[in-house]
């Protein structure tokens, strides 16, 4: 019923779109690539804007003829049909002159495709990795080495796509193409992009670098971009990865060096901080609270926000012997740390976030097991190796 | 005529379960192809209807995510396997002997397992939409290692693509032994019409590239169930792999679903232009060449796995040759219309919206096919537009030209010519409304086979849906036409088109059960292209 609902907004919508909107504002609906904010995004931009004309103009010239052909040698105008039927002459012209076309459209080709494989000589190298579905970046060479985060879909996004949200999308801006934590890079410098995958093919993509590359477990991939104009720049996912496939963002901050080294200071602080949880004691609203957070953040798109899971895909943690048997406590810690079958490892998390998210899932619709757990037990699940 | 009118008297037929079931007549098998295309291509319509219906606006309203995948991966299935390519074999089956002279096929035993594998193939495919887990959710293209996190249902997307790919190489074979063996004498292999020569060249692409994706898949399988790591990096394998055998399969494949549309639309603009058509050999060299480069560009698919440069240098060369000799075709067809005495019937509509739109889809694959560009375009919903130009207003529009111009033939009646222009202009109008903005959406950054998407993406795509709903609703409109048809109407002569060539057109209208039981004595005239 909600989705009739949706469906007799989204019409009435429509029509206020179709008569109402001024042709200025019809202006901005993107119809074409984005120039984008690197020299290469910049050349690649010509390259399709020049193909793109010779096309509209062949077709222009093509078609033209052929309408031209269909008004005037119609059986309706009394035209008899003429009898020929090949003309050498003909064919050999019509076969060179596309043999040229696309050769003098092969030279450019060639020249940028030579310029963007060449990946030295870079100042700051990174690391995306996919997974299902979210990014980790490692910073691994220049300034900020040693910095490694996580990046998921922001939570704002997250609740609005869910099913039964009732939110609508129409009104954040950034849906789906925002995240937790984005990537900072420097302007005006070499920077190298590493793209590999821990489960599933998935592929690094902002359009406004230009490119995209996938992200294949096994094996890494490189490229490279130098950024011109400060601003934050957009992407997605591009390599169907299954169900979070459209939920796994990509947004990279671009800024001077000077802030970017900055960012680098407070970026280690923080992670340092955030790895010393296992002393925090919450009570059973705040792990509670802290734990929804969580679970909305790493276990949704499987197990559903109602913990359902989806039949024969993702299994329910309501009831399950794992969320819910007093003696598999650590069999479920462990399960969040190190992953099962499908399940990917969490155990990246602060032990604080661990310990929340169990307590939500033991807890959470109707669990009802009573059970808290503090970030001191998953500190000790870590050092018990995985059954 | 003798020879026709003692066909007549002969023209005894089994009934019932026998006849459809038991069949080994050319003309009721083409039958039994072209309805079950029919059905599949509202199978997968309805799959496209619901991912149109999700897309509509953004946000989830109808499905989940992977529900949603699974649309994407089954419609594209049931599409390419279940509608287009079966449909392409009816049509051969059907006009491939009464073309040549041919009594039957020359394996009609085989000719009826090869038909009646395809149900079962899609009863094993689509019952995984009941199952636990949900269908194969992985695209069409079952990429490991994502296709290899499929459920129950996976098996049974192996065993059906092993299926479908026997029953299109015995098709395959059996064109070709009938058209090798059996044509009727006088009928050269430059003599015979263009439709032939495509499908003869369609069929050795079925049967160089379908074993490879036979073998793609059974590696899939054992990597799955039996151990081995051919596609796991960490058993030694290489996920990359798979990539090229399935595309060394899926470009060709491409080629065997636009082929046979060429030739449909070489037989329809000569008819309505009332004029031979233009450059008959350069056409047949054209399509043997499309045929042969088609095994050579198979890596533009993967532009950004990371190949090396040197080999994104070669396929991306490769790809832009492509362009000329499809280029010629184009001009040879505008060549026929040029000076002919033109009328547009239906199926000369449907054949003019494939030039015209086939060649829309050509361009932006020209595009395509550019590397440093195809990295911005790829997996984007510019690549989406791209192949539903060549593939439904390409191939389909040429398929519903083709039942449009033979259905006479088939059934004895004309169709209802002012229903058919109505369907042909509903089915251009709408489908261009579907997919056109499809390109704006693609070049704007959506990524193809995402269940939900930013708002900057929500206009293009409430059109496009829209668009989609039209196109759906008006297909319906055809079954109308083609049962109405059936029924009865205006009696069919012999040669339905005023301008149409060809021995098809010297038998009666409906074809008689059994055609050709003697060779046909060929007149200068009937091998006029």
């Amino acid at each position: 019923m909600k989705g009739i609902s949706k469906l007799k907004s989204g019409l009435k919508k429509l029509f206020l779109v179709l008569f109402f909107t001024p042709l200025s504002v019809m202006a901005d609906w993107a119809l074409n690539m984005r120039e984008g904010a690197t020299p290469i995004s910049q050349e690649i931009y010509n390259l399709h804007m020049v193909t793109l004309w010779v096309v509209t103009i062949i077709g222009i010239l093509v078609f033209g003829v052929m309408f031209w052909s269909i008004f005037h040698h119609r059986k309706s105008k009394g035209v008899k049909a003429a009898k020929f039927s090949h003309s050498t002459t003909v064919e050999i012209i019509w076969t060179i002159i596309p043999t040229v076309i696309i050769i003098s459209l092969a030279i450019p080709a060639t020249k940028l495709l030579i310029k963007m494989d060449d990946t030295s000589e870079a100042a700051i190298t990174i690391k995306a990795t996919g997974s299902q579905w979210k990014w980790k970046y490692d910073y691994l060479d220049g300034v900020g080495e040693g910095l490694t985060f996580y990046s998921n879909l922001d939570k704002d996004s997250k609740e609005v796509s869910q099913r039964d949200s009732g939110l609508d999308p129409m009104e954040s801006e950034n849906y789906l193409l925002d995240v937790d934590e984005p990537i900072v890079l420097p302007i005006n410098t070499k920077i190298r992009v590493l793209t590999t995958a821990q489960d599933v093919i998935h592929a690094w993509w902002v359009p406004d670098l230009g490119w995209k590359r996938d992200a294949i477990p096994g094996f890494i991939n490189d490229n490279w971009a130098v950024i011109e104009k400060p601003g934050t720049y957009r992407g997605q996912c591009a390599e169907i990865c299954g169900a979070g496939h459209g939920y796994m963002p990509i947004v990279v901050k671009a800024v001077s060096m000077d802030e970017y080294t900055e960012w680098v200071e407070d970026k280690k602080l923080a992670i340092a901080a955030a790895k010393n949880t296992s002393d925090i004691v919450l009570n059973m609203e705040e792990l509670m609270t802290k734990g929804e957070a969580g679970y909305k953040a790493q276990c949704l798109v499987c197990h559903q926000a109602n913990g359902e899971g989806i039949k024969g895909a993702f299994p329910a943690l309501v009831k399950s012997p794992i969320s819910t048997g007093k003696e598999r406590r650590l069999e479920h810690i462990h399960q969040i740390i190190y992953g099962k079958n499908l399940m990917p490892a969490l155990g990246h998390l602060s032990d604080v976030d661990i310990a929340a998210i169990t307590t939500y899932e033991r807890n959470a619709w109707g669990n009802n097991t009573g059970d808290i757990v503090q970030a001191k037990e998953v500190a000790e699940a870590r050092k018990i190796p995985k059954k | 005529m003798s020879t026709l009118a003692h066909d007549d008297h002969h023209d005894h037929k089994p009934t019932g379960f026998k006849r459809w079931f038991f069949s080994t007549n050319h003309k009721d098998i083409g039958t039994l192809y072209l309805i079950f295309a029919l059905i599949m291509f509202f199978v997968g319509g309805a799959m496209a209807m619901i991912i149109r219906a999700e897309l509509f606006q953004p946000g989830l309203q109808f499905v989940d995510p992977q529900f949603y995948n699974s649309m994407v991966t089954v419609h594209a299935l049931v599409m390419i396997f279940g509608a287009v390519m079966p449909a392409g074999v009816g049509l051969a089956n059907w006009m491939i002997p009464l073309m040549i002279g041919a009594p039957d096929m020359a394996l009609p035993r085989m000719n009826n397992m090869s038909f009646w594998i395809l149900p079962f193939a899609f009863a094993l495919l689509l019952s995984t939409l009941f199952m636990d887990g949900g269908a194969p959710a992985g695209g069409w293209t079952m990429y490991p290692p994502l296709v290899l996190q499929t459920g129950n249902a996976f098996p049974f997307l192996i065993f059906a693509v092993h299926f479908l790919g026997i029953s299109s190489i015995m098709g395959a074979i059996n064109i070709i032994a009938t058209v090798f063996n059996m044509r009727a004498p006088g009928m050269t292999l430059m003599k015979m019409p263009l439709f032939v020569w495509t499908w003869v060249i369609t069929s050795f692409l079925l049967i160089a590239s379908m074993p490879v994706l036979a073998g793609g898949v059974t590696m899939l399988l054992t990597d799955k169930y039996f151990g081995t790591s051919f596609f796991d990096a960490a058993g030694g394998g290489d996920p990359v792999l798979f990539q090229h055998v399935f595309w060394f399969f899926g470009h060709p494949e491409v080629y065997i679903l636009a082929l046979p549309a060429f030739g449909v639309v070489s037989q329809i603009i000569p008819t309505f232009s009332r004029k031979p058509l233009f450059g008959y050999a350069s056409m047949v060299y054209a399509t043997a060449s499309i045929a042969i480069l088609s095994f050579f560009v198979w890596a533009h698919h993967m532009f950004t796995v990371g190949l090396p440069i040197k080999g994104e240098l070669f396929f991306m060369y490769a790809t832009m040759l492509i362009a000329v000799p499809t280029g010629v075709k184009v001009f040879n067809w505008i060549a026929t219309m040029w000076k002919g005495s033109m009328t547009f019937e239906t199926p000369m509509l449907f054949a003019i919206a494939f030039v015209i739109l086939f060649t829309i889809g050509g361009f932006s694959g020209l595009m395509l096919g550019i590397t440093p560009v195809d990295f911005q375009y790829h997996d984007t919903y510019f690549v989406v537009a791209h192949f539903h130009y060549v593939l439904l207003t390409g191939a389909i529009f040429a398929l519903m030209g083709a039942a449009y111009y033979w259905l006479p033939k088939w059934t004895g009646f004309m169709y209802d010519e002012r229903l058919g222009k109505i369907h042909f202009w509903l089915s251009l109008i709408s489908s261009n409304v579907l997919f056109f903005p499809q390109h704006f959406l693609g070049l704007a950054g959506m990524p193809r086979r995402i269940p939900d998407y930013n708002i900057q993406f929500a206009d293009f795509n409430m059109i496009s849906s829209i668009g989609g709903f039209a196109y759906g609703i008006s297909q319906l409109l055809f079954v109308y036409i083609v049962i109405k048809c059936a029924m009865g109407g205006k009696k069919a002569k012999a040669l339905s088109w005023e301008g149409a060539k060809g021995l098809e057109w010297s038998v009666p209208s409906p074809a008689p059960f059994h055609t050709f039981e003697t060779p046909p004595k060929l007149t200068k005239e009937m091998l006029e292209h």
